[in-house]
């Protein structure tokens, strides 16, 4: 059975898009990618997947029950990470953490302690002196402590410095080894490549994709730039090679393909610089959506 | 209702119900006991009110009022206990909800496994509470003052059990309509200003009613429902009025409700 069934989800915000048409599935004990750019409709899925909002039209199950009816009973076993962390101020991060865990129907003490110092989050602080990093250490120990089955991870790592995010990520993929099904919605290809089985990726409120992360890092575009003196843009131009441009004395393209071809094709000129990146992800969905219109 | 709810919206009150409290002390201090002095000029005053323009004593609730007795001293008083007590409930009303949507913090609660009902329930339990400690003070400090202030003239005490006795439905209109309008507002971003034109729209209703003619919108205030001068007048409520107060807590209830319910928490965008 799938742990999340969502069925032509669609949500206007009054005259406004936020998704449409939306359909997917995420099986029990995998890491789900959720991927788009800012505005793309993201955490309004999220937000109706928490029954935080009502959809136009369409349906999503969890754990097989409706999340509009059954909200609160499916909840016990949901963890929510938002995007963007608020808290009540004045309080003690302690304090905050036994009233979110005075919800559950079980004992969250031990894992909150646990949890916290993982993270090396200072349970004596109080919120409102907190920087944005510590108060996403926070929502952290928040949507883990209660040992949910599936937690939603809204833009996770904004806000935590690169020896917090890999502790992070450690600990996702530990939870998920225990069994855990995470879906992590991100705009950032690298962390979704680094730690997600799946991925959906979402367009302007509509789903344009799903695929293994395996078969997407395959068929995935390397974005090349060749500054060489007298080097004619059609020397690269092979089976492969698209969107080939001249800019000054560089040479730009995408290439999809066996990498080596291009490298030899290289190491025949007198190269003055190269670069060879990944395609940020607005060039993926360029492609995505040139497709979709051809 | 949630109890771990209750008793966090509760504690998070503590400090508003001090300062209320002690507002209601002071301003009852302050006017009781001024009481004496009052009531020695009580010929000369009432001399000097003659003069006035009838709708004026009628604004300032001093129109057929006795300020030389306890209970008519204490109804002009008692006034603007109901205007703190009106600002008070007003406010909790429009924050119920709306401090945590402003402050973009409602899907910590949403998101919890609890039903909305719940929440609500029990932030409108909370918030009540605190209204009814408030109510508490207000008791203990009228009949304190008025005991060390009349200096040894008689009352009688039903009016001034009526007035007191008013407070809780009182209070709770105010609760009730400031919830129903803080969701029927798009955003509220601050509290304070909507609490005022509220409690302060009803007093000013009902104070300057008369004065706009002969649209008799002042009977939708709930400070014409439980008029003190009436009251003291009468020895009774105006019940179709005070009737008409409980149908507009039953109401503004009934729709929060159903607004809450359906309601689409905002988030940042």
């Amino acid at each position: 059975m799938s742990i999340i069934e969502v069925e032509r989800l669609t949500k206007y915000y009054g005259r406004v898009r936020g998704i449409e048409d939306v359909s997917f599935q995420v099986e029990e004990g995998e890491i789900f990618g959720f991927i788009g750019p800012n505005g793309a409709g993201k955490t309004t899925t999220i937000r109706l997947l928490l029954a935080l909002i009502y959809p136009t039209r369409g349906s999503a199950r969890i754990f097989g029950k409706d999340v509009f009816r059954y909200g609160p009973e499916i909840r016990q076993d949901i963890g929510y990470l938002p995007g963007e962390v608020f808290y009540y101020e004045r309080m003690k991060v302690i304090d905050l953490l036994k009233y979110a865990a005075s919800f559950y129907n079980r004992d969250c003490t031990r894992r909150m302690y646990e949890l916290a110092e993982y993270m090396e989050l200072d349970l004596n602080r109080r919120v409102d002196e907190l920087s944005y990093g510590n108060r996403k250490k926070v929502g952290i120990v928040q949507g883990l402590m209660h040992n949910p089955r599936l937690v939603f991870l809204d833009e996770p790592t904004i806000g935590l410095d690169p020896l917090m995010q890999r502790r992070f990520f450690d600990l996702i993929r530990e939870e998920n080894a225990r069994g855990l099904t995470v879906f992590f919605s991100s705009h950032i290809l690298s962390e979704v490549q680094r730690l997600c089985h799946r991925v959906a990726i979402i367009r302007e409120g509509r789903i344009v994709e799903i695929a293994d992360m395996e078969t997407l890092i395959r068929n995935n575009y390397k974005k090349i730039r060749v500054v060489a003196r007298d080097v004619d843009p059609s020397y690269f131009d092979l089976p492969g090679v698209t969107n080939l441009e001249r800019t000054d004395h560089a040479v730009h393209f995408f290439y999809r393909g066996d990498i080596n071809v291009v490298l030899r094709r290289m190491s025949a000129l007198n190269l003055t610089d190269v670069t060879i990146e990944e395609p940020t992800l607005e060039e993926i969905f360029m492609h995505y959506y040139q497709r979709s219109e051809s | 209702m949630k109890a771990n709810i209750y008793w966090f919206e509760l504690r998070q009150k503590r400090g508003s119900i001090l300062i209320w409290s002690a507002s209601i002390v002071l301003v009852a201090l302050l006017y009781l006991g001024l009481f004496p002095t009052f009531a020695d000029y009580a010929a000369v005053l009432q001399e000097t009110l003659k003069r006035f323009p009838p709708e004026y004593l009628e604004a300032f609730g001093m129109a057929g009022v006795d300020l030389s007795s306890v209970m008519g001293y204490y109804s002009f008083v008692f006034t603007f206990l109901q205007i703190l007590l009106a600002l008070q409930a007003s406010n909790y009303g429009f924050g119920l909800i709306a401090v945590e949507e402003s402050r973009m913090i409602s899907d910590f609660l949403v998101s919890k496994p609890v039903t909305r009902v719940q929440i609500l329930t029990s932030k409108l339990l909370a918030a009540f509470t605190a209204l009814t400690l408030t109510n508490a003070v207000t008791w203990a400090s009228s009949f304190l003052f008025i005991e060390l202030f009349r200096e040894g003239r008689p009352y009688d005490g039903r009016p001034l059990i009526l007035m007191l006795g008013s407070i809780a439905v009182f209070q709770a209109v105010f609760l009730s309509m400031g919830l129903a309008f803080s969701l029927l507002v798009p955003r509220v971003r601050s509290v304070t200003p909507y609490g005022l034109i509220l409690s302060f729209g009803g007093y000013v209703l009902n104070a300057f009613g008369d004065l706009v003619g002969d649209v008799k919108l002042e009977l939708i205030t709930p400070f014409r429902h439980f008029d003190p001068t009436y009251i003291v007048q009468h020895g009774a409520y105006e019940m179709p009025l005070a009737l008409l107060s409980v149908a507009m807590i039953v109401i503004s209830l009934a729709f929060s409700y159903r607004r809450y319910i359906y309601r689409d928490i905002p988030a940042v965008v």
